[in-house]
């Protein structure tokens, strides 16, 4: 499989988000307007892309050793720690971007997209490309399904009769299914 | 009587909490990730919810056991340590005894981790009360969430394969709905259910 190939599929047909309903959680509590669903999306994405390329490594060397049964153990560390650190840098370097997308950065730790990212690449047998194209393809997918929902949320927030028991969180999931439905339309896009 | 007198204990109420008035899944819109990739299949929604409830009580227990010598500024990583330790015997459990629905389920059991319920009892219940509570709310919580499980994955399956636990239920003539063993039955599925959960207990969010 080539790799512009499986950033396609990753960022459509395969959309971690519609298709691997991964990383709801987030998805379902920060999708209410759309400036806060771009930020959450970003922060996502660099996590992502930047734990991808960290943990492939470590795999390797877990391997090597043995003691692959310890790998959602070190992952989950690796995860925790990228995200501190990458907290404070932002925050002491890059006030701009902190101020934009540095308050989504401790809730990413439970994102379960950073975790299945890289237990994916495991699973699959991914090379170190293929999953520094893979980490970064899925989360540019998940941001899109997040800017997608929000900004159908947005419009729904004006002018839309919800049910009662419906309303706030429980129309979210019909969005989410008829949007699923929607990019199921892309299985079978290929380069 | 005994039954009435039941009703107003401590115990009680934790387990009424859990499992209907602050349902996980359906009140509180939590661990949802797991509760739709898995539920195509009745047997792998068993095999989650089980998991799950042991993760649950187990952590939540383990945590309120230290609850004295967990500093506050750390103990996130901590949640994350503890949490992962029984997520790895899970998997290595089913990896053993149950190797076919370890292979269906895949990743997500790794996924147990970030099921924001684990952490969402260690942080709300576990780090403020003794033991033996622990237990019975990450049980409640634990159970509440695989009800859901169940009844969703029931209705998946038998419209997706027109089985129930792998047993033939509709009629061989009946057309099956493929839509609903993929990601867009879930969503609906798991939508109208919360819709039917919230009118029942009349729960309203806005």
């Amino acid at each position: 499989m080539n790799l512009l190939d499986l950033a396609i599929t990753s960022i459509l047909s395969n959309n971690i988000a519609l298709t691997f309903i991964l990383g709801m959680c987030p998805l379902i509590a920060i999708s209410t307007n759309v400036k806060n669903a771009t930020g959450m999306g970003l922060a996502v994405v660099f996590v992502v892309t930047l734990t991808g390329i960290i943990n492939y490594p470590i795999y390797v060397l877990l391997k090597a050793t043995g003691t692959t049964n310890l790998a959602l153990l070190v992952f989950i560390i690796t995860i925790a720690a990228t995200v501190q650190v990458l907290e404070i840098f932002v925050d002491k370097y890059l006030p701009k971007l902190y101020n934009s997308f540095g308050i989504f950065l401790p809730l990413i730790t439970v994102n379960c997209v950073v975790l299945a990212v890289s237990l994916f690449f495991v699973n699959r047998s991914y090379t170190f490309s293929e999953t520094a194209v893979y980490s970064f393809a899925s989360s540019v997918g998940w941001m899109l399904a997040i800017i997608l929902v929000a900004g159908v949320r947005e419009k729904m927030a004006v002018n839309a009769d919800i049910p009662r028991g419906l309303g706030g969180k429980g129309i979210v999931f019909l969005v989410l299914g008829i949007l699923s439905l929607a990019f199921l339309g892309f299985t079978g896009l290929s380069f | 009587m005994k039954l009435i007198r039941l009703r107003y204990t401590k115990w009680f109420n934790i387990m009424r909490d859990g499992i209907s008035q602050n349902n996980p899944v359906a009140v509180a819109v939590l661990g949802i990730c797991s509760s739709l990739a898995v539920t195509n299949k009745v047997e792998n929604a068993i095999a989650m919810g089980l998991g799950v409830t042991f993760v649950v009580m187990v952590s939540s227990a383990t945590v309120s056991l230290f609850r004295k010598f967990i500093p506050s500024k750390v103990r996130m990583i901590t949640y994350m340590v503890i949490i992962s330790t029984y997520t790895i015997a899970v998997q290595l459990f089913l990896a053993a005894y149950f190797p076919e629905i370890s292979k269906a389920l895949g990743a997500y059991v790794g996924l147990i981790i970030t099921n924001c319920i684990v952490m969402g009892r260690a942080e709300a219940f576990g780090i403020k009360n003794p033991v033996r509570y622990s237990l019975i709310d990450g049980f409640a919580s634990g159970m509440g969430y695989m009800v859901v499980l169940m009844l969703v994955s029931t209705v998946r399956e038998v419209l997706a394969f027109g089985t129930w636990l792998n047993i033939q239920v509709m009629p061989a003539s009946f057309p099956t709905w493929t839509v609903m063993a993929l990601a867009p039955g879930g969503f609906f599925v798991i939508g109208l259910f919360i819709w039917g959960i919230r009118e029942f207990i009349g729960y309203y969010e806005v």
